[in-house]
């Protein structure tokens, strides 16, 4: 019964499957969820969810999928919501009235509501026991009771409060597909790093040590080995000014979190405007740096090349011809060019960019992209983005599923 | 699962207050008897949970501390192969028998306790990418043979397991999909002040709102490397007690910040943001 409710959560991204709709069922035989919407709400939510970055995808398919089931799960009448459409307004009450008014405990006012639900056969406006509107009772809307059950009219009874929470979208800033926040950003780049056996022997190496004794005739023989150590190199450009402007902020995010970075053996930082002509610079103020031919004679292809930027810019801006210090040149070479001798350089390279996905269609973006393999400057891209760099195996289009 | 079900029910305890979207996870992860994987903020609780859940239902709690180098083997059991070198060596003992130098982790303590226990493993994040994967097959059958002696140790009752995350790493899918996944948000004001209630029963109702308005305002704080958390907002306001400090207000003077802030760079910012009289950006 709650299958339809799977595909909502499939249809969102949410991966869930067999292995769920079972733990799920077992749950709802156990009684967990208490028979209440409620229950439903937090129970499904444990078992479907499996990070707080789907939560918000979870409660938008629960909204969707549940909006309206509220009221009908305590068999309001439709007679009786007609009752309560027509409010009546009641004379304003002197303050000591209102101070008279009972105020019961929510379990005490559930109890009355359902009992009154099962006595009550006709409408009533301006009393103090019914279900009505205008009185002094504690249900219905438009009244004066103090605490009690809010009938039609408005924000449901209790069991909305679990619609009101996934409404309340409070998980919105979890979502991998929209903010990158330092930390996120540092979780992804961690996936980054990999190590190797280098430096001075001072691991004990267990296997080769029995190995040893055992040639040795039991003479014990210890052997060590250079403990593992990071062995990621980075080489990490970014797009400055102009067009770049509105991502100043992300961007220097990223480079903040990749300089204080432990895990990567070398990180280059360098900076570029709009293309890269023969020269990366050290400041983003497009000064000092290294030439991209001096880049390649320096660094080996395992580094691995991470450009960022908006890849946006006049056409006739990848073609510009200059020499290797950024200098116009008729006999220079052509801006895109430059960009492609980097991409042949380094075996594992990406572009990651700001840039919403829907424009990568057109433009110079898709040019660059045909050079670079492209991702979006979000979390989840730049997840994508690492795999990429690590494996050389990704799932493109990933991103764009939503 | 219809074995050994639980009908307890899981409700906190008097000294740890829970959401019930909290309780529904935990009770989840007890009736269908699957590990429960707890994210938050840190200083949110997660680790004290596990306590919460021994105490409220009277069990031993083991508790794996997950380190950088951890293995998951380790979990399992260790076989000391450098002792029993040196004991062949020099004679001392009898290395005939393997079992002498297979020490129990955590992991196979819980599995053969004669009793039920809950399992904490603790930032399960902090290990190789490949630490819970290799705990899979262990944490679903509940069951592992130690490969030096041939023996296999199942579990006698499956211990109730908790995991907590700090979220440095991302866990595997095939992980994620046999825990009941449970994220601790950051507890409102009135949750909160709850919380503080319990851990400092009788404080001064004005010096309690006091602090809390302060410590939600530093959290409104944008600039902040690393905002200040509930365990921290309850350290700071041990230390106004005990240095009886009763009346407290947001400005440049505001006492122990340090309590609080845990980073220069924070420390200098609020100060700059106070010491020119600007309110900070909400």
């Amino acid at each position: 019964m709650f299958l339809p409710f799977f595909y909502e959560l499939r249809r969102r991204g949410l991966k869930v499957g067999a292995q769920e709709a079972l733990a799920l069922a077992g749950a709802l035989r156990a009684g967990l969820h208490d028979s209440h919407l409620d229950g439903f709400y937090h129970v499904a939510r444990a078992l479907l969810v499996h990070s707080e970055t789907q939560l918000d995808a979870f409660d938008q398919a629960f909204l969707a999928h549940f909006q309206g089931v509220e009221s009908a799960s305590l068999e309001l009448t439709q007679e009786l919501l007609n009752w309560l459409e027509e409010a009546r307004e009641r004379p304003d009450l002197i303050p000591e009235e209102v101070a008279l008014l009972e105020q019961l405990d929510p379990e005490e006012i559930r109890r009355l509501f359902e009992e009154r639900l099962r006595e009550q056969k006709e409408r009533h406006d301006g009393g103090n026991r019914w279900v009505g509107t205008g009185g002094t009772s504690p249900f219905g809307n438009n009244g004066f009771g103090r605490e009690g059950i809010r009938v039609g009219g408005g924000a449901g009874n209790r069991q909305g409060r679990a619609l009101m929470q996934a409404g309340a979208r409070k998980y919105a800033g979890y979502r991998d597909d929209v903010v990158l926040d330092t930390r996120q950003m540092a979780v992804a780049l961690r996936k980054l790093r990999a190590f190797a056996r280098d430096g001075a022997p001072d691991e004990l190496d267990v296997d080769e040590s029995i190995a040893a004794t055992a040639r040795n005739a039991g003479e014990l023989e210890v052997v060590t080995r250079p403990p593992r150590r990071p062995n990621t190199r980075v080489v990490l450009a970014m797009d400055v000014g102009g067009s770049m402007d509105p991502y100043a902020a992300l961007v220097s995010r990223l480079f903040s979190v990749a300089s204080q970075a432990t895990h990567f053996k070398e990180l280059r930082t360098y900076y570029f405007h709009n293309c890269v002509y023969g020269k990366l610079y050290a400041t983003p103020q497009l000064t000092g740096g290294i030439t991209v031919p001096e880049l390649v004679a320096q660094v080996g292809r395992h580094h691995k090349l991470v450009m960022v930027g908006d890849a946006s810019m006049a056409p006739y801006e990848l073609s510009i011809r200059t020499d290797a210090q950024g200098h116009y040149k008729t006999d220079g070479l052509e801006g895109l060019t430059w960009l492609m001798q980097l991409a042949q350089h380094f075996e594992r390279n990406v572009w990651l960019n700001p840039e919403p996905m829907g424009t990568w269609r057109t433009g110079t973006i898709s040019v660059i992209a045909r050079i670079f393999p492209m991702f979006a400057l979000t979390v989840e891209g730049l997840g994508e983005a690492v795999t990429h760099l690590t494996r050389g195996r990704t799932v493109r289009g990933a991103a764009a599923r939503r | 699962m219809s074995q050994a079900p639980t009908p307890v029910r899981f409700k906190g305890t008097d000294t740890y207050l829970t959401h019930e979207s909290l309780q529904a996870a935990v009770n989840c992860a007890l009736t269908l008897q699957r590990p429960l994987l707890v994210k938050g903020e840190p200083g949110t609780g997660k680790t004290l949970l596990a306590e919460a859940i021994a105490e409220a239902l009277g069990h031993r709690l083991i508790t794996w501390h997950v380190k950088s180098t951890t293995r998951a083997q380790d979990g399992l059991y260790v076989y000391d192969t450098v002792q029993r070198l040196y004991d062949s060596r020099f004679n001392d003992g009898d290395v005939r028998d393997i079992r002498k130098y297979i020490r129990q982790g955590p992991l196979g303590e819980a599995f053969s306790s004669p009793e039920r226990v809950v399992l904490l493993i603790d930032e399960v994040d902090k290990a190789d990418l490949e630490f819970p994967n290799d705990l899979l097959h262990e944490l679903d059958r509940m069951r592992f043979r130690v490969t030096e002696t041939g023996d296999e140790v199942v579990a006698k009752h499956r211990p109730v397991v908790v995991i907590t995350s700090n979220n440095e790493k991302e866990l595997p899918d095939a992980f994620l999909r046999r825990c009941v996944f449970h994220f601790i948000d950051f507890p409102d004001a009135e949750l909160m002040r709850r919380i503080v209630g319990v851990h400092h029963p009788g404080l001064d109702s004005a010096l309690s709102e006091q602090a809390l308005k302060v410590f939600y305002e530093l959290r409104s704080f944008t600039r902040l490397r690393k905002k200040p958390s509930t365990s921290e907002l309850i350290d700071w306001i041990a230390v106004l007690k005990a240095q009886g400090v009763n009346d407290i207000k947001l400005d440049e003077q505001l006492p122990f910040l340090g309590a609080l802030l845990k980073k220069e760079q924070d420390l200098v910012s609020v100060a700059e943001a106070f010491g020119r009289g600007r309110r900070p950006r909400a």
